[in-house]
Protein backbone atom coordinates (compact mmCIF):
# COMPACT_ATOMS: atom_id res chain seq x y z
CA UNK A 1 0.00 0.00 0.00
CA UNK A 2 2.79 2.35 -0.24
CA UNK A 3 3.28 5.23 -2.72
CA UNK A 4 6.13 6.47 -3.91
CA UNK A 5 6.94 10.52 -3.32
CA UNK A 6 9.84 12.01 -5.33
CA UNK A 7 11.86 14.79 -2.50
CA UNK A 8 13.71 17.20 -4.17
CA UNK A 9 16.93 19.04 -2.31
CA UNK A 10 16.52 23.22 -3.04
CA UNK A 11 19.08 25.47 -2.15
CA UNK A 12 17.59 28.81 -1.20
CA UNK A 13 18.14 30.55 -4.48
CA UNK A 14 15.81 32.86 -6.54
CA UNK A 15 13.89 31.09 -8.98
CA UNK A 16 15.05 27.28 -8.14
CA UNK A 17 11.54 26.21 -7.20
CA UNK A 18 9.89 27.95 -10.38
CA UNK A 19 12.96 25.75 -11.90
CA UNK A 20 12.11 22.62 -10.62
CA UNK A 21 8.29 22.84 -11.68
CA UNK A 22 9.02 24.11 -14.78
CA UNK A 23 11.33 21.09 -15.56
CA UNK A 24 8.27 18.95 -14.73
CA UNK A 25 6.09 20.73 -16.82
CA UNK A 26 8.34 20.16 -19.65
CA UNK A 27 8.36 16.28 -19.26
CA UNK A 28 4.44 16.63 -19.07
CA UNK A 29 4.53 15.30 -15.35
CA UNK A 30 1.31 16.18 -13.11
CA UNK A 31 1.82 16.89 -9.36
CA UNK A 32 -1.17 15.23 -7.09
CA UNK A 33 0.34 16.75 -3.99
CA UNK A 34 2.85 18.92 -3.12
CA UNK A 35 4.51 19.99 0.09
CA UNK A 36 8.05 22.24 0.68
CA UNK A 37 9.81 22.00 3.96
CA UNK A 38 12.14 24.75 4.56
CA UNK A 39 14.75 25.91 6.51
CA UNK A 40 16.65 29.78 6.26
CA UNK A 41 18.93 28.33 3.52
CA UNK A 42 17.78 25.11 2.03
CA UNK A 43 14.37 23.04 1.85
CA UNK A 44 12.89 19.95 0.19
CA UNK A 45 10.08 20.33 -2.14
CA UNK A 46 7.99 16.71 -1.74
CA UNK A 47 5.14 15.48 -4.51
CA UNK A 48 3.40 12.89 -5.63
CA UNK A 49 3.53 12.63 -9.47
CA UNK A 50 1.40 10.52 -11.82
CA UNK A 51 4.89 9.22 -12.70
CA UNK A 52 7.66 9.39 -10.13
CA UNK A 53 10.12 7.40 -12.17
CA UNK A 54 9.93 9.59 -15.19
CA UNK A 55 9.93 12.56 -12.83
CA UNK A 56 12.90 12.11 -11.25
CA UNK A 57 15.02 11.28 -14.90
CA UNK A 58 13.78 14.95 -15.94
CA UNK A 59 14.90 16.60 -12.56
CA UNK A 60 17.98 14.61 -12.40
CA UNK A 61 18.85 15.25 -16.19
CA UNK A 62 18.61 19.44 -15.25
CA UNK A 63 21.36 18.47 -12.34
CA UNK A 64 18.54 18.21 -9.49
CA UNK A 65 19.12 16.08 -6.48
CA UNK A 66 16.28 14.13 -5.69
CA UNK A 67 15.23 10.75 -4.10
CA UNK A 68 12.21 8.62 -3.63
CA UNK A 69 10.77 7.64 -1.07
CA UNK A 70 8.08 5.41 0.11
CA UNK A 71 5.00 7.20 2.17
CA UNK A 72 1.42 6.25 2.50
CA UNK A 73 -1.92 8.27 0.76
CA UNK A 74 -4.86 8.44 3.18
CA UNK A 75 -8.20 8.93 2.83
CA UNK A 76 -9.63 10.37 5.37
CA UNK A 77 -13.29 11.54 6.58
CA UNK A 78 -13.89 15.36 4.79
CA UNK A 79 -15.62 16.81 7.72
CA UNK A 80 -13.73 18.32 11.14
CA UNK A 81 -11.93 16.18 13.11
CA UNK A 82 -11.22 13.98 10.16
CA UNK A 83 -7.47 13.64 10.56
CA UNK A 84 -7.53 13.83 13.56
CA UNK A 85 -8.94 10.50 14.18
CA UNK A 86 -6.22 9.21 11.89
CA UNK A 87 -3.69 10.50 14.31
CA UNK A 88 -5.29 9.47 17.14
CA UNK A 89 -4.84 5.68 15.79
CA UNK A 90 -0.95 6.43 15.12
CA UNK A 91 -0.90 8.10 18.56
CA UNK A 92 -2.17 5.31 20.08
CA UNK A 93 -0.06 3.31 18.37
CA UNK A 94 3.17 4.92 19.75
CA UNK A 95 4.23 5.90 16.08
CA UNK A 96 5.93 9.31 15.36
CA UNK A 97 4.95 11.36 12.27
CA UNK A 98 7.36 12.60 10.40
CA UNK A 99 5.07 14.76 7.93
CA UNK A 100 1.68 14.83 6.89
CA UNK A 101 0.32 17.23 3.59
CA UNK A 102 -2.64 17.01 1.48
CA UNK A 103 -3.52 15.97 -1.92
CA UNK A 104 -5.33 18.49 -4.21
CA UNK A 105 -7.90 16.17 -5.55
CA UNK A 106 -10.40 13.90 -3.38
CA UNK A 107 -11.20 10.48 -3.62
CA UNK A 108 -15.12 10.42 -3.49
CA UNK A 109 -16.14 11.91 -0.14
CA UNK A 110 -12.87 11.78 1.33
CA UNK A 111 -9.62 14.14 1.67
CA UNK A 112 -6.77 12.76 0.75
CA UNK A 113 -3.57 13.20 2.49
CA UNK A 114 -0.02 12.30 2.38
CA UNK A 115 1.52 10.27 5.23
CA UNK A 116 4.99 9.67 6.46
CA UNK A 117 5.59 7.90 9.73
CA UNK A 118 9.25 5.91 11.58
CA UNK A 119 7.54 3.02 10.78
CA UNK A 120 5.47 2.75 8.02
CA UNK A 121 4.77 -1.33 7.65
CA UNK A 122 3.12 -0.97 11.13
CA UNK A 123 1.29 2.18 10.05
CA UNK A 124 -0.10 0.02 7.38
CA UNK A 125 -1.14 -2.78 9.83
CA UNK A 126 -3.14 -0.34 12.38
CA UNK A 127 -4.97 1.81 10.11
CA UNK A 128 -5.85 -1.10 7.88
CA UNK A 129 -7.56 -2.95 11.28
CA UNK A 130 -9.10 0.35 11.82
CA UNK A 131 -10.74 0.70 8.43
CA UNK A 132 -9.12 3.33 7.47
CA UNK A 133 -8.73 3.88 3.84
CA UNK A 134 -5.15 3.46 2.31
CA UNK A 135 -4.60 3.97 -1.62
CA UNK A 136 -2.27 2.39 -4.13
CA UNK A 137 -0.12 3.69 -6.38
CA UNK A 138 -2.13 3.05 -9.33
CA UNK A 139 -5.39 5.06 -7.66
CA UNK A 140 -2.74 7.92 -6.96
CA UNK A 141 -1.28 7.69 -10.63
CA UNK A 142 -4.97 7.85 -12.24
CA UNK A 143 -6.40 10.04 -10.02
CA UNK B 1 69.23 -8.16 -5.05
CA UNK B 2 66.61 -5.64 -6.88
CA UNK B 3 68.39 -2.24 -5.83
CA UNK B 4 65.36 -0.26 -3.92
CA UNK B 5 66.82 3.28 -3.79
CA UNK B 6 68.36 5.20 -6.81
CA UNK B 7 70.88 6.22 -4.25
CA UNK B 8 70.40 5.10 -1.64
CA UNK B 9 73.51 6.78 0.56
CA UNK B 10 71.75 10.11 0.20
CA UNK B 11 68.09 8.76 0.46
CA UNK B 12 68.49 6.54 3.68
CA UNK B 13 70.86 9.60 5.25
CA UNK B 14 70.32 9.88 9.05
CA UNK B 15 68.78 12.84 10.02
CA UNK B 16 71.62 14.56 11.77
CA UNK B 17 74.48 13.76 9.05
CA UNK B 18 71.90 15.62 6.66
CA UNK B 19 71.60 18.18 8.82
CA UNK B 20 75.11 18.63 8.34
CA UNK B 21 75.04 18.44 4.93
CA UNK B 22 72.64 21.40 5.00
CA UNK B 23 74.59 23.74 6.78
CA UNK B 24 77.88 22.73 4.89
CA UNK B 25 75.89 23.69 1.92
CA UNK B 26 74.14 26.91 3.04
CA UNK B 27 77.18 28.04 4.55
CA UNK B 28 78.81 28.00 0.98
CA UNK B 29 75.94 29.11 -1.08
CA UNK B 30 75.36 32.22 1.56
CA UNK B 31 78.93 33.19 0.82
CA UNK B 32 78.73 33.17 -2.75
CA UNK B 33 75.27 35.15 -3.07
CA UNK B 34 77.15 37.77 -0.49
CA UNK B 35 80.04 37.99 -2.65
CA UNK B 36 79.21 37.73 -5.88
CA UNK B 37 75.27 39.12 -6.22
CA UNK B 38 75.50 42.92 -5.29
CA UNK B 39 71.24 42.65 -4.87
CA UNK B 40 71.70 40.20 -1.62
CA UNK B 41 74.92 41.42 -0.71
CA UNK B 42 72.82 44.79 0.02
CA UNK B 43 69.97 42.46 1.84
CA UNK B 44 72.15 41.13 3.76
CA UNK B 45 73.50 44.71 5.02
CA UNK B 46 70.44 45.75 5.69
CA UNK B 47 69.59 43.44 7.86
CA UNK B 48 73.07 43.31 9.31
CA UNK B 49 73.92 39.93 8.87
CA UNK B 50 77.02 38.43 7.33
CA UNK B 51 77.98 35.07 6.13
CA UNK B 52 79.82 33.98 8.81
CA UNK B 53 76.96 34.78 11.09
CA UNK B 54 75.77 31.57 10.15
CA UNK B 55 77.08 29.00 12.31
CA UNK B 56 74.33 26.45 12.73
CA UNK B 57 70.88 25.88 10.94
CA UNK B 58 68.83 28.09 13.85
CA UNK B 59 70.91 30.56 12.42
CA UNK B 60 69.11 30.64 8.96
CA UNK B 61 65.93 32.54 9.79
CA UNK B 62 67.88 35.29 10.56
CA UNK B 63 68.70 35.69 6.72
CA UNK B 64 66.70 37.68 4.43
CA UNK B 65 64.26 36.01 2.13
CA UNK B 66 63.93 36.34 -1.66
CA UNK B 67 60.63 37.35 -3.03
CA UNK B 68 59.16 37.11 -6.41
CA UNK B 69 59.62 41.34 -6.25
CA UNK B 70 63.52 40.61 -5.59
CA UNK B 71 63.62 38.49 -9.49
CA UNK B 72 62.93 41.66 -10.83
CA UNK B 73 65.51 44.14 -9.24
CA UNK B 74 68.24 44.08 -11.67
CA UNK B 75 66.02 42.08 -14.26
CA UNK B 76 67.20 39.66 -16.26
CA UNK B 77 70.33 38.84 -15.34
CA UNK B 78 70.97 40.53 -11.95
CA UNK B 79 70.63 37.84 -9.67
CA UNK B 80 73.30 35.47 -11.30
CA UNK B 81 76.17 34.80 -8.93
CA UNK B 82 78.49 33.24 -12.48
CA UNK B 83 79.15 35.30 -15.53
CA UNK B 84 76.58 34.40 -18.12
CA UNK B 85 78.97 32.47 -20.12
CA UNK B 86 78.24 30.04 -17.32
CA UNK B 87 74.58 29.14 -17.87
CA UNK B 88 73.75 27.08 -21.13
CA UNK B 89 69.84 27.34 -20.51
CA UNK B 90 66.67 29.82 -19.98
CA UNK B 91 63.62 29.33 -18.42
CA UNK B 92 60.83 31.60 -17.73
CA UNK B 93 57.73 31.08 -15.07
CA UNK B 94 54.43 30.99 -16.28
CA UNK B 95 53.98 34.66 -14.91
CA UNK B 96 49.78 35.74 -15.61
CA UNK B 97 50.86 39.51 -15.39
CA UNK B 98 53.66 41.41 -16.67
CA UNK B 99 57.27 40.37 -17.33
CA UNK B 100 57.99 36.19 -16.71
CA UNK B 101 60.51 35.60 -13.74
CA UNK B 102 63.84 34.46 -15.70
CA UNK B 103 65.85 31.57 -14.42
CA UNK B 104 69.02 30.70 -15.56
CA UNK B 105 70.52 27.09 -15.38
CA UNK B 106 74.03 26.02 -15.91
CA UNK B 107 75.25 22.54 -17.45
CA UNK B 108 75.95 21.57 -13.52
CA UNK B 109 72.33 22.87 -12.35
CA UNK B 110 70.47 21.06 -15.88
CA UNK B 111 72.35 17.66 -14.59
CA UNK B 112 71.45 18.26 -11.00
CA UNK B 113 68.16 19.05 -11.17
CA UNK B 114 67.91 15.66 -13.89
CA UNK B 115 69.41 13.61 -11.04
CA UNK B 116 66.54 14.36 -8.43
CA UNK B 117 64.04 13.25 -11.06
CA UNK B 118 65.47 9.95 -11.98
CA UNK B 119 65.57 9.38 -8.31
CA UNK B 120 61.93 10.63 -8.03
CA UNK B 121 60.90 8.44 -10.84
CA UNK B 122 62.47 5.44 -9.49
CA UNK B 123 61.31 5.88 -6.32
CA UNK B 124 57.71 5.75 -8.12
CA UNK B 125 59.08 2.48 -9.12
CA UNK B 126 60.50 3.59 -12.68
CA UNK B 127 63.37 1.91 -14.61
CA UNK B 128 64.95 1.83 -17.80
CA UNK B 129 62.13 -0.39 -18.99
CA UNK B 130 59.48 2.29 -19.13
CA UNK B 131 58.09 4.59 -21.41
CA UNK B 132 57.19 7.83 -21.03
CA UNK B 133 54.61 10.27 -22.65
CA UNK B 134 55.76 13.45 -21.58
CA UNK B 135 52.91 15.69 -22.15
CA UNK B 136 53.57 19.01 -20.39
CA UNK B 137 54.58 22.32 -22.55
CA UNK B 138 58.14 22.29 -24.13
CA UNK B 139 59.51 25.16 -23.78
CA UNK B 140 60.15 28.04 -21.91
CA UNK B 141 57.71 25.92 -19.17
CA UNK B 142 60.20 24.36 -16.71
CA UNK B 143 57.87 21.40 -16.50
CA UNK B 144 58.34 19.14 -19.93
CA UNK B 145 62.47 19.57 -20.00
CA UNK B 146 63.25 19.48 -16.80
CA UNK B 147 61.36 16.11 -16.47
CA UNK B 148 62.54 15.15 -19.74
CA UNK B 149 65.77 15.27 -18.97
CA UNK B 150 65.41 13.47 -15.57
CA UNK B 151 63.55 10.79 -17.31
CA UNK B 152 66.47 10.10 -19.80
CA UNK B 153 69.29 9.65 -17.17
CA UNK B 154 67.04 7.01 -15.77
CA UNK B 155 67.11 5.27 -19.17
CA UNK B 156 63.54 5.65 -19.42
CA UNK B 157 62.06 6.07 -23.15
CA UNK B 158 60.52 9.25 -24.11
CA UNK B 159 58.05 10.04 -26.49
CA UNK B 160 58.10 14.26 -26.06
CA UNK B 161 54.67 14.46 -26.89
CA UNK B 162 53.70 17.85 -25.36
CA UNK B 163 50.29 18.95 -24.56
CA UNK B 164 47.33 18.93 -26.47
CA UNK B 165 45.78 16.33 -29.67
CA UNK B 166 44.27 14.34 -27.71
CA UNK B 167 43.67 11.96 -30.27
CA UNK B 168 46.70 11.80 -31.05
CA UNK B 169 47.98 11.31 -27.47
CA UNK B 170 45.96 8.14 -27.10
CA UNK B 171 46.97 6.86 -30.10
CA UNK B 172 50.75 7.22 -29.18
CA UNK B 173 49.73 5.57 -26.05
CA UNK B 174 48.03 2.84 -28.05
CA UNK B 175 51.07 2.27 -30.72
CA UNK B 176 54.05 2.31 -28.45
CA UNK B 177 52.83 0.86 -25.36
CA UNK B 178 53.45 4.07 -22.86
CA UNK B 179 53.44 3.19 -19.40
CA UNK B 180 53.64 6.21 -17.90
CA UNK B 181 52.51 10.03 -18.75
CA UNK B 182 53.34 13.24 -17.66
CA UNK B 183 51.13 15.76 -17.92
CA UNK B 184 48.48 18.29 -15.60
CA UNK B 185 45.82 16.73 -13.46
CA UNK B 186 43.28 18.39 -15.64
CA UNK B 187 44.19 16.89 -18.92
CA UNK B 188 44.79 13.23 -17.10
CA UNK B 189 40.75 14.03 -16.71
CA UNK B 190 39.77 14.40 -20.18
CA UNK B 191 42.20 11.97 -21.49
CA UNK B 192 40.82 9.41 -19.13
CA UNK B 193 37.52 10.99 -20.37
CA UNK B 194 38.25 10.43 -24.01
CA UNK B 195 39.29 7.28 -23.68
CA UNK B 196 36.72 6.06 -22.05
CA UNK B 197 34.39 7.27 -24.85
CA UNK B 198 36.10 5.68 -27.54
CA UNK B 199 35.69 2.59 -25.42
CA UNK B 200 39.02 1.29 -25.14
CA UNK B 201 40.20 -0.30 -22.40
CA UNK B 202 42.67 0.40 -19.65
CA UNK B 203 45.10 -2.53 -18.66
CA UNK B 204 44.18 -4.00 -22.60
CA UNK B 205 44.24 -1.32 -25.15
CA UNK B 206 46.17 1.43 -22.88
CA UNK B 207 48.94 -0.09 -20.79
CA UNK B 208 49.85 2.65 -18.24
CA UNK B 209 51.32 2.14 -15.41
CA UNK B 210 52.42 5.59 -13.59
CA UNK B 211 50.96 9.21 -14.20
CA UNK B 212 53.13 11.66 -12.93
CA UNK B 213 50.44 14.77 -12.34
CA UNK B 214 51.37 18.16 -11.22
CA UNK B 215 51.81 21.77 -12.12
CA UNK B 216 48.32 22.78 -10.84
CA UNK B 217 46.14 21.91 -7.87
CA UNK B 218 43.39 18.76 -7.48
CA UNK B 219 41.71 17.41 -4.75
CA UNK B 220 42.40 13.80 -3.75
CA UNK B 221 39.29 12.42 -4.86
CA UNK B 222 40.03 13.70 -8.64
CA UNK B 223 43.43 11.55 -8.29
CA UNK B 224 41.43 8.16 -7.02
CA UNK B 225 39.16 8.87 -9.92
CA UNK B 226 42.02 9.05 -12.41
CA UNK B 227 43.21 5.89 -11.20
CA UNK B 228 40.61 4.13 -11.43
CA UNK B 229 40.01 5.54 -14.60
CA UNK B 230 43.09 4.84 -16.45
CA UNK B 231 43.83 2.31 -14.15
CA UNK B 232 47.17 3.44 -12.87
CA UNK B 233 49.34 4.91 -9.96
CA UNK B 234 49.33 8.66 -9.62
CA UNK B 235 51.99 10.43 -8.26
CA UNK B 236 51.76 14.08 -7.17
CA UNK B 237 54.93 15.65 -8.50
CA UNK B 238 55.52 19.22 -6.79
CA UNK B 239 58.01 22.36 -8.44
CA UNK B 240 58.10 25.99 -9.73
CA UNK B 241 60.67 27.17 -12.00
CA UNK B 242 62.45 29.62 -9.65
CA UNK B 243 63.48 26.02 -7.96
CA UNK B 244 64.27 24.62 -11.23
CA UNK B 245 61.19 23.50 -12.42
CA UNK B 246 59.73 20.00 -11.43
CA UNK B 247 61.52 17.30 -9.20
CA UNK B 248 61.38 19.84 -5.98
CA UNK B 249 58.62 17.40 -4.42
CA UNK B 250 57.37 13.99 -5.47
CA UNK B 251 55.74 10.97 -3.83
CA UNK B 252 56.84 7.88 -3.02
CA UNK B 253 54.68 4.63 -3.36
CA UNK B 254 53.38 5.43 0.52
CA UNK B 255 51.69 8.59 -1.53
CA UNK B 256 51.24 9.78 1.96
CA UNK B 257 52.91 13.70 1.05
CA UNK B 258 55.69 15.00 -0.73
CA UNK B 259 59.83 14.63 -0.33
CA UNK B 260 61.51 17.32 -0.79
CA UNK B 261 65.12 15.97 -1.31
CA UNK B 262 66.73 18.15 1.49
CA UNK B 263 70.38 17.49 -0.07
CA UNK B 264 69.37 20.00 -2.87
CA UNK B 265 66.74 21.99 -0.96
CA UNK B 266 66.81 23.42 2.74
CA UNK B 267 63.06 23.94 3.56
CA UNK B 268 61.44 25.99 5.92
CA UNK B 269 57.73 26.57 6.37
CA UNK B 270 56.92 30.23 7.98
CA UNK B 271 53.66 31.96 8.47
CA UNK B 272 53.08 34.12 5.92
CA UNK B 273 52.39 37.14 7.54
CA UNK B 274 55.15 37.58 9.68
CA UNK B 275 57.73 35.40 8.65
CA UNK B 276 58.43 33.30 11.51
CA UNK B 277 58.55 29.89 11.45
CA UNK B 278 55.23 28.67 12.25
CA UNK B 279 54.56 26.00 15.21
CA UNK B 280 55.04 21.97 14.87
CA UNK B 281 52.54 20.70 11.94
CA UNK B 282 50.98 24.25 11.27
CA UNK B 283 50.26 25.28 8.03
CA UNK B 284 52.45 27.87 6.52
CA UNK B 285 54.26 29.51 3.79
CA UNK B 286 56.99 27.13 2.35
CA UNK B 287 60.15 28.69 1.82
CA UNK B 288 62.89 27.20 -0.44
CA UNK B 289 66.46 27.25 -0.77
CA UNK B 290 68.86 25.94 -3.56
CA UNK B 291 71.90 23.88 -2.22
CA UNK B 292 73.47 23.34 -5.09
CA UNK B 293 72.58 25.25 -7.96
CA UNK B 294 75.38 27.22 -9.15
CA UNK B 295 74.41 29.88 -11.80
CA UNK B 296 71.24 31.08 -10.27
CA UNK B 297 70.97 30.28 -6.54
CA UNK B 298 68.12 31.72 -4.08
CA UNK B 299 67.89 31.52 -1.30
CA UNK B 300 64.85 31.68 1.69
CA UNK B 301 62.33 32.24 -1.71
CA UNK B 302 58.88 32.45 -0.85
CA UNK B 303 56.98 30.31 -3.15
CA UNK B 304 53.46 31.20 -1.92
CA UNK B 305 52.99 28.06 -1.75
CA UNK B 306 50.72 26.59 1.62
CA UNK B 307 51.82 23.05 3.33
CA UNK B 308 52.90 21.84 6.62
CA UNK B 309 55.14 19.00 7.47
CA UNK B 310 54.81 15.46 8.26
CA UNK B 311 57.19 14.98 10.79
CA UNK B 312 56.26 10.74 10.85
CA UNK B 313 59.10 8.61 9.26
CA UNK B 314 58.10 7.77 5.74
CA UNK B 315 57.32 4.05 5.60
CA UNK B 316 59.54 3.94 2.51
CA UNK B 317 62.80 4.11 4.49
CA UNK B 318 63.47 7.73 3.02
CA UNK B 319 65.26 10.41 5.74
CA UNK B 320 63.72 13.31 3.53
CA UNK B 321 61.44 15.27 4.88
CA UNK B 322 57.45 14.76 3.52
CA UNK B 323 55.78 17.88 2.90
CA UNK B 324 51.62 18.12 2.49
CA UNK B 325 50.55 17.88 -1.23
CA UNK B 326 49.62 22.04 -1.37
CA UNK B 327 46.94 22.82 -2.73
CA UNK B 328 46.36 27.06 -1.69
CA UNK B 329 48.20 29.68 -2.52
CA UNK B 330 49.52 32.21 0.27
CA UNK B 331 47.68 34.74 -1.24
CA UNK B 332 44.66 32.92 -0.59
CA UNK B 333 44.48 33.77 2.93
CA UNK B 334 42.14 35.88 4.71
CA UNK B 335 41.97 37.09 8.03
CA UNK B 336 38.42 36.85 9.90
CA UNK B 337 37.71 38.42 13.42
CA UNK B 338 41.47 38.39 13.90
CA UNK B 339 42.10 35.02 12.56
CA UNK B 340 44.35 33.48 9.76
CA UNK B 341 42.45 31.37 7.78
CA UNK B 342 43.51 29.66 4.65
CA UNK B 343 40.89 28.46 2.15
CA UNK B 344 42.97 24.87 2.66
CA UNK B 345 42.01 24.31 6.15
CA UNK B 346 38.57 24.57 5.29
CA UNK B 347 38.83 21.89 2.10
CA UNK B 348 40.84 19.70 4.56
CA UNK B 349 37.99 19.59 7.13
CA UNK B 350 35.30 19.32 4.25
CA UNK B 351 37.01 16.62 2.79
CA UNK B 352 36.96 14.33 5.74
CA UNK B 353 32.89 14.59 6.11
CA UNK B 354 30.67 12.00 4.53
CA UNK B 355 27.82 13.83 2.55
CA UNK B 356 29.52 16.53 1.21
CA UNK B 357 30.68 16.78 -2.40
CA UNK B 358 34.46 18.53 -3.55
CA UNK B 359 33.07 21.78 -4.64
CA UNK B 360 33.22 24.60 -1.81
CA UNK B 361 33.26 28.20 -1.56
CA UNK B 362 33.81 31.19 1.01
CA UNK B 363 31.51 34.01 1.72
CA UNK B 364 32.65 37.06 3.38
CA UNK B 365 30.36 39.87 4.03
CA UNK B 366 28.76 42.54 6.63
CA UNK B 367 30.92 43.05 9.37
CA UNK B 368 33.28 39.79 9.43
CA UNK B 369 30.71 37.11 9.15
CA UNK B 370 32.05 34.06 7.28
CA UNK B 371 29.68 32.00 5.12
CA UNK B 372 30.86 28.72 3.91
CA UNK B 373 28.74 27.06 0.61
CA UNK B 374 29.40 23.18 1.11
CA UNK B 375 27.93 21.07 -2.17
CA UNK B 376 25.84 18.21 -0.60
CA UNK B 377 26.68 14.94 -1.97
CA UNK B 378 23.68 13.14 -4.05
CA UNK B 379 24.03 10.18 -2.78
CA UNK B 380 23.71 11.62 0.88
CA UNK B 381 20.00 13.35 -0.17
CA UNK B 382 17.98 10.97 1.00
CA UNK B 383 14.47 13.22 1.58
CA UNK B 384 15.01 13.85 5.46
CA UNK B 385 15.52 17.00 6.44
CA UNK B 386 17.04 16.11 10.27
CA UNK B 387 19.99 14.42 7.92
CA UNK B 388 20.33 17.63 6.15
CA UNK B 389 20.53 19.91 9.38
CA UNK B 390 22.70 17.55 11.13
CA UNK B 391 25.45 17.68 8.21
CA UNK B 392 24.72 21.25 8.52
CA UNK B 393 25.93 21.30 12.24
CA UNK B 394 28.40 18.49 12.09
CA UNK B 395 30.51 20.67 9.41
CA UNK B 396 29.84 23.90 11.22
CA UNK B 397 31.58 22.04 14.52
CA UNK B 398 34.52 20.58 12.92
CA UNK B 399 35.46 24.11 11.15
CA UNK B 400 35.06 25.70 14.44
CA UNK B 401 37.43 23.38 15.55
CA UNK B 402 39.85 23.76 12.82
CA UNK B 403 40.12 27.17 12.48
CA UNK B 404 38.64 28.96 15.82
CA UNK B 405 35.88 30.69 13.92
CA UNK B 406 32.20 29.87 13.71
CA UNK B 407 31.38 30.00 10.16
CA UNK B 408 27.41 30.32 8.91
CA UNK B 409 27.22 26.78 6.76
CA UNK B 410 24.89 26.93 3.84
CA UNK B 411 24.27 23.89 2.39
CA UNK B 412 24.17 23.65 -2.07
CA UNK B 413 22.88 21.96 -4.47
CA UNK B 414 25.76 19.79 -6.31
CA UNK B 415 27.29 21.00 -9.15
CA UNK B 416 26.24 24.54 -8.70
CA UNK B 417 29.59 26.08 -7.31
CA UNK B 418 32.68 26.54 -9.25
CA UNK B 419 34.46 23.32 -9.64
CA UNK B 420 37.65 22.91 -7.44
CA UNK B 421 40.08 22.11 -10.55
CA UNK B 422 42.54 24.61 -12.16
CA UNK B 423 42.10 28.31 -10.58
CA UNK B 424 38.80 28.39 -9.27
CA UNK B 425 37.85 31.85 -6.81
CA UNK B 426 37.36 30.11 -3.62
CA UNK B 427 37.32 33.21 -1.46
CA UNK B 428 34.67 35.82 -1.78
CA UNK B 429 35.42 39.11 0.06
CA UNK B 430 32.18 41.44 0.49
CA UNK B 431 33.19 43.21 3.54
CA UNK B 432 32.10 46.23 3.97
CA UNK B 433 34.84 48.06 6.41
Amino acid sequence: MKIKQISVFLENKKGRLYEALNVLAQAEINIRALSIADTSDFGILRMIVNNPEKAKEALEGAGFTTKITNVLAVGVKDKPGGLAEVLKILYEGDINVEYVYAFVEKSGEEALVVLRTNNLDKTIDLLQQKGVKLLDSKTVESL
Amino acid sequence: MEKKYYNPEIELLPREELKNLQLKKLQKIVRKVYNKVPHYRKKFKELGIKPEDLKSLEDFKNFPFTTKDDLFVDYPFGLLAEPLEKAVRLHTSSGTTGKPKAIFFSKKDIWAQAKLIARALFMSGATSQDILQNSMTYGLFTGALVMHYGAELLGILIIPAGPGNTERQIELMKTFGTTCIHMTPSYALYVATLIQEKGLKPGKDIKLKRAYLGAEPYSEETRKKIEEMLKVDVFNCYGLSEMGGPGVGFECPAKRGLHIWEDAFYVEIVNPDTGEPVKEGEIGELVLTTLDRTTMPIIRYRTRDLTRFIYEPCPCGRTHIRIERPLGRADDMFIVRGVNIFPQQIESVLMGIKGVAQNYQIILEGYDEMIVKVEINRDFFDGRIERLLKLRDEITEELRKAIQVRPKVELVEPGTLPPSEGKAKRVIDRRTL
